[in-house]
């Protein structure tokens, strides 16, 4: 009886998960695994034509690429600029809706707007903003702050062409960010900041003393998580600058997608799109291991 | 004495605080109030200088425009098409493989579930160049169907992961009652876990939305056919053909982004809860 009902729980178990298991395996498990492989060949995709065995070749080609050099900086400075650029505001603004009753989801709602518009919008709308010579941007710098003496070409100079997508990619996340922040700092109890306060503790204090050790858990939680999609920045390059000017404004997927879709490389592709994913994997380990305290590692 | 000037300090720093908010805000939404400007303006191809947030001349034109020019409705359809069929079957195979994971034994458990895991690890782009040659191969380019089936296939993992956490959360005293009067383990599933569960479902169900509404990659890597678009990638190909007709862009944008907006202001306690829930599991 025992063993009868144990075995039936298990038949019915399979049946429960076979429908998602079979898409899951065809579609996702059963293409990366041949990303792998591909990452190994010359890959031809026209009829008729034989894939070449190349060994390591793809992932050689990527290491003395200038452009993946290119990229791989870009993506960096991406992440360094926008997670904690995120992070930073995106504390300030809970902190501040921490403290406050009247209108509080009110303004959680305007900050999270841009978290649910679409990478498609937000990133041709951010083009429209720094067009120049005559952009909002532009006007708003050279005519009402005076900033800067003349219009900056924004998109046209490899210089200035990433600024547009690091400020959007900021301004997507604060919400994000700011609304799992601000979960957290409700769960704190206040107490424990009127007793600071007896003691004499002032903001910083608090914050140093109180908030910030007692959120870290969601401070590390987020900064993996943005840390994770900061790497894997595309649409807005895609859309924005399409890599250029001079392919001066590339990030690894962008070049990646360029490689397989404009050139039919997907040798190539997919050996960067497994650089990629080693570069995360490694550094979500490292994020979780050092700023995790040793008690926390589960 | 000490009193009020406590009290007008606790004010003051009230008013401090709510414009720091008040300003934060407006630079969140000063883009989109550019976006809505331009939409009322015909024919913006150039920046007017100096630009005025509220248009001189403001119509609806572009918004008709978009609407009844070229396909945009069967876009429209298409994206709709793909995103409820999606998120219907997406939410059925997920809460069947969290029930699984969560309420049941059976040998290979563990192991099924660490690879969920550890592709979940994986950037979704990686799987792209396959997905492309699968869906050659298979005849899925060019269909919707197909697109369902990657948009599917590809968001079970996180879904099934979110809702196991939630289904083993409940009670099983429940479970033994439906086995004693005669039920089985469809009817646990049916009756008790699928009742229990509508905010988790619903929270899963609106993410899942979002994401396969905006979907924007695997749409632009596996359709070609100009017929079987859907919005996000329409909405990129008409900027930048010959000029960009910026009022028009904007107000086929704000159609596409609408359905979404309101969804998210009428239910976002649902958005919040789902999470601030993943964000504490992890």
């Amino acid at each position: 009886m025992k063993i009868n009902q144990k075995k039936q729980q298990a038949l019915v178990a399979y049946l429960f998960i076979l429908p998602g298991l079979l898409l899951y395996i065809i579609f996702l498990i059963y293409p990366i695994l041949k990303a792998l492989q591909i990452s190994f060949y010359e890959w031809n995709i026209m009829l008729g034509s034989q894939n070449i065995f190349v060994g390591m070749a793809n992932y050689e080609r990527a290491l003395s690429d200038p452009i993946v050099g290119v990229a791989l900086k870009n993506t960096t400075l991406y992440t360094i600029v926008t997670v904690p650029g995120q992070m930073v505001i995106a504390l300030f603004i809970a902190l501040l809706l921490n403290k406050i009753t009247k209108g509080k989801i009110f303004f959680r709602t305007i900050y999270y707007i841009p978290v649910v518009t679409s990478w498609v919008v937000v990133s041709l709308l951010f083009r429209y903003l720094f067009q120049s010579p005559k952009g909002i941007i532009n006007f708003i710098i050279v005519n009402v702050l005076g900033v800067v003496q003349k219009p900056i070409p924004w998109l046209q100079e490899a210089s200035t062409a990433f600024f547009p997508i690091l400020s959007l990619g900021i301004w997507k996340g604060i919400g994000w960010t700011m609304v799992i922040f601000l979960a957290a700092l409700e769960t704190i109890s206040p107490d424990l900041y009127e007793v600071a306060e007896i003691d004499g503790a002032n903001g910083w204090q608090k914050l140093t003393g109180i908030t910030l050790p007692l959120i870290r858990p969601t401070l590390v939680f987020t900064s993996v998580m943005l840390m994770i999609g900061g790497f894997n920045v595309f649409i807005s390059v895609f859309l924005i600058t399409q890599g250029g000017p001079l392919q001066r404004t590339e990030v690894i997927l962008s070049y990646m997608y360029r490689q397989a879709f404009n050139y039919l490389d997907f040798g190539y592709g997919a050996a960067l799109s497994f650089i990629l994913t080693i570069i995360i994997a490694v550094l979500s380990f490292l994020q979780i291991r050092f700023l995790r305290k040793p008690e926390e590692i589960v | 004495m000490f009193l009020k000037s406590y009290r007008t300090r606790k004010i003051v720093s009230k008013v401090f605080i709510y414009i720091l908010i008040g300003v934060g805000a407006i630079v969140m939404v000063l883009p989109f109030a550019w976006m809505v400007s331009t939409s009322l303006v015909e024919k913006a191809y150039y920046f007017e200088y100096p630009p005025e947030l509220i248009p001189e001349n403001p119509t609806f034109n572009n918004y008709i425009k978009a609407w009844t020019t070229g396909k945009f409705q069967l876009f429209f359809l298409n994206s709709l098409i793909v995103t409820v069929v999606s998120v219907i079957f997406v939410i059925l195979f997920s809460a069947m493989m969290a029930y699984a994971f969560a309420r049941l034994e059976f040998p290979g458990k563990e192991w099924v579930f660490y690879t969920i895991i550890f592709v979940l690890m994986v950037p979704n782009m990686v799987g792209i160049i396959p997905q492309f040659l699968l869906a050659k191969t298979l005849n899925l380019r060019n269909s919707l169907w197909g697109l369902i089936l990657f948009y599917v296939s590809g968001s079970i993992p996180f879904n099934a992961f979110l809702l196991r956490g939630f289904f083993e959360t409940l009670p099983h005293e429940l479970e033994d009652a439906i086995l004693i009067d005669g039920g089985n383990y469809l009817t646990i599933f049916l009756r008790m876990i699928i009742p229990l569960s509508t905010p988790a479902l619903a929270t899963v169900s609106i993410f899942s939305f979002l994401g396969y509404w905006d979907e924007y990659i695997l749409a632009l890597t596996l359709i070609d056919d100009v017929g079987k678009r859907t919005l996000p990638v329409a909405i990129a190909t008409y900027h930048g053909q010959h000029g960009t007709d910026w009022g028009l862009v904007f107000a086929a944008s704000i159609i596409a982004i609408a359905p979404i907006i309101t969804m998210f202001v009428l239910l976002q306690r649902y958005f919040v809860g789902g999470l601030t829930q993943g964000a504490f599991k992890g």
